[in-house]
């Protein structure tokens, strides 16, 4: 794609820098699309399993989108299989809480909607990117995480105001994925960067957003906000929780089992 | 097993097509309310992009015409063909009727 | 409903104009009178296939997290998914004959409802994906296509619909199977090892032979069923034989040849004691697959309430609200 490199130069981006960015970007729609991918077949009733598995069918496109644009800007002729079924643990962007394992229902639905209002304020800002591809995608990404987030929401309103078990349910799976919410807004040196040209957003600027977003809700589900004594940080940067290795030996099997074959 | 859980209402879903056309019944399902009939009916019956719109409407709340009854109901309109155009001949040279 | 042996006047006109509407090839609807037999029957049925929609859902979705591309992954996903939607259109169907979708899944949790055999069988492979899809929802739409002319109304109506969807399930596993073929060795031999293990559990979905088979009769009568077991296998052989050569692929049985008297494919004779074993103890599998349902339908229970309790906690706000 001669006409996007150019473009790209032409902002004085690093192309290294920017394919580190859209990793971040497609490593968390990727590694939460294969946990959702779990849920199929096991939902607590039929309707919800087939609106699970739409949720993670919208994140796997997202994360096939985003990686086929960062194998173009690579310039290397990766594809977007390439990019999901051969790296390790240490190159991949996503954040922790994407990882985390489903748990009951109450687990998935309150990382869901943790991630869906921080995806939702996120993708808003990038359909402004300066990188027209990405605006594209941000743009069809938004409508789909917005819908992810009614949909979770409601849930968490629902189990929150639902039965004495529901609510001890829901409120503890917030506490205990509460740990995992200032890495998503969490800047660094290439954040810096990618937001001096216009490409995305400042994370740290989507917090007041997310943070009124999700005390709307938790009041309305009649939940107490947690508090988090140590939380966790640098999965942008590589550093992973154990549950990754897992995930990553069930996702790339095939490709380890069967190298270099075309399936 | 939770066998006596109380069951989600049922719902029948009427989605529209694209604009211009009236809503079709396309099926039903279970919610516990509307809002979750809705989003429900959203993944359930426009995954193919059937839809523009769905109404869901709670399957107690349609009230339905008897079977025994069709003889009375309808039968009646059945010899009532002056109200179809092809009853009527219009003459050759006359048009735009 | 009384029993068809001592008819009341209403059940007389009821059953005379059932009759007329299976003679002029009308459907049946909801509303309308049936023998109390054809109900059961086709509560039988119905259920049975929502069920293996169902249960069918958990061989393929073993491979979800473990499909070797991202587009398999994207349409395994999709495809699993259509068979809930699948598995949801069907008890809807069996919801208008007055038996609820929680009664029906009851009778299978427990133990009492069958579903299709063929998902007792393990999927140890990619290429047992491949090969579901292509002969597994083959031989499905073969049935299926011909209950779109099914008496029941709302059953015909939702193989249409299932019809519609499933034409890309069969591809995509064909698809599977194609890029195996023309793989390596190693992947030809995973395409071929799968057709061994599916072709004969394929040919027994259609069940015991027209001889054998116990609802047959019943069932053709009402215009249920429209064509016996053994047309619809025969039907099934004539169309996949070919697509097994075109993939260079040997179907196993030996005494498999085309019959140019019969203008039908000849094939040897199928292990129904393998067929009897697997419907009665479950298969290599079955445990598992019973248990993976019992353990969704038993976690799920506490949502289900809770998402009840808050509808119920919610119109009584409203109520109260409006009351002020």
């Amino acid at each position: 794609m001669t006409t996007e490199t150019q473009q790209i130069d032409a902002q004085q981006i690093d192309r290294a820098d920017l394919v580190e960015y859209l990793l971040r970007l497609g490593d968390n729609s990727m590694i939460l699309g294969q946990r959702l991918c779990e849920w199929c077949g096991h939902g607590p009733v039929l309707e919800e399993d087939i609106a699970l598995s739409n949720v993670a069918l919208d994140l796997i496109g997202q994360a096939r989108l985003i990686y086929t644009h960062a194998g173009e800007v690579e310039g290397k002729g990766q594809t977007e299989d390439d990019i999901a079924f051969l790296r390790d643990v240490f190159d991949w962007k996503n954040v922790h809480l994407v990882e985390q394992p489903n748990g009951d229902f109450a687990d998935t639905m309150a990382r869901q909607f943790m991630i869906d209002c921080y995806n939702v304020e996120l993708f808003s800002a990038l359909t402004k990117s300066t990188d027209d591809q990405l605006a594209a995608i941000a743009a069809k990404t938004l409508k789909e995480v917005t819908y992810h987030r009614r949909h979770s929401g409601e849930w968490v309103i629902r189990l929150g105001d639902g039965t004495d078990e529901s609510h001890r349910r829901i409120q503890a799976a917030f506490d205990r994925h509460w740990i995992f919410v200032e890495e998503l807004f969490e800047s660094d040196d290439l954040d810096a960067r990618i937001t001096a040209a216009g490409i995305g957003p400042d994370p740290k600027s989507l917090r007041p957003a997310w943070d009124s977003m999700m005390d709307r809700v938790l009041s309305e589900a009649t939940l107490t906000r947690p508090t988090a004594d140590f939380p966790r940080s640098g999965g942008r940067k590589g550093e992973h929780s154990e549950y990754l290795g897992y995930i990553l030996a069930d996702m790339q099997f095939m490709q380890r089992a069967y190298p270099g074959m075309d399936w | 097993m939770s066998t006596n859980a109380k069951e989600w209402p049922l719902w029948e879903v009427f989605v529209r097509s694209r604009q211009g056309l009236s809503h079709k019944h396309a099926g039903s399902l279970r919610a516990v309310d509307a809002e979750m009939a809705i989003q429900n009916a959203r993944d359930v019956y426009t995954r193919r992009r059937e839809g523009e719109s769905v109404w869901v409407v709670l399957a107690s709340d349609i009230h339905a015409s008897q079977p025994e009854e069709r003889g009375a109901f309808f039968d009646p309109a059945d010899d009532k063909i002056f109200r179809h155009p092809t009853f009527y001949t219009v003459p050759d040279g006359v048009e735009n009727m | 409903m009384s029993d068809q042996a001592h008819l009341s006047p209403e059940d007389e006109s009821g059953a005379a104009r059932f009759q007329a509407l299976l003679d002029r090839e009308e459907k049946i609807e909801p509303r309308d009178w049936m023998p109390d037999r054809y109900r059961k029957l086709l509560v039988r049925q119905i259920s049975q296939h929502a069920h293996s929609e169902v249960v069918g859902m958990l061989p393929e979705g073993n491979w979800l997290t473990r499909a070797p591309t991202l587009k398999r992954k994207a349409v395994l996903l999709a495809k699993i998914q259509d068979e809930a939607g699948h598995a949801l259109y069907l008890y809807s169907a069996c919801e208008t004959l007055g038996t609820s979708r929680e009664e029906t899944i009851e009778a299978l949790l427990d133990g009492r409802a069958k579903y299709s055999s063929i998902f007792n069988y393990p999927v140890p492979t990619w290429a047992d994906v491949g090969a579901i899809g292509w002969l597994v929802d083959g031989a499905a739409i073969v049935n299926q296509v011909m209950l779109c002319r099914c008496s029941y109304g709302p059953y015909a109506r939702a193989m249409e619909r299932i019809c519609k969807e499933e034409s890309f399930h069969q591809r995509q596993g064909y698809e599977i199977m194609i890029k195996l073929a023309q793989g390596t060795p190693a992947q030809k031999k995973l395409a071929q090892d799968a057709l061994n293990r599916w072709w004969w559990p394929s040919l027994m979905m259609f069940g015991p032979h027209d001889s054998e088979s116990t609802h047959g009769n019943q069932s053709t009568e009402w215009k249920i069923k429209r064509r016996s077991n053994d047309d619809l296998r025969q039907h099934f052989i004539d169309m996949t034989v070919p697509q097994a050569e075109f993939l260079g692929l040997t179907v196993p049985d030996p005494d498999l040849k085309w019959n140019e008297d019969r203008g039908h494919y000849d094939f040897g004779p199928i292990n129904w004691d393998e067929f009897k074993a697997v419907l009665k103890g479950g298969g290599p599998v079955g445990r598992e697959r019973m248990a993976a349902r019992r353990a969704a339908h038993d976690d799920g229970a506490w949502v289900r309430e809770a998402a009840i309790a808050h509808a119920e906690k919610r119109k009584a706000r409203q109520h109260a609200a409006a009351a002020e």
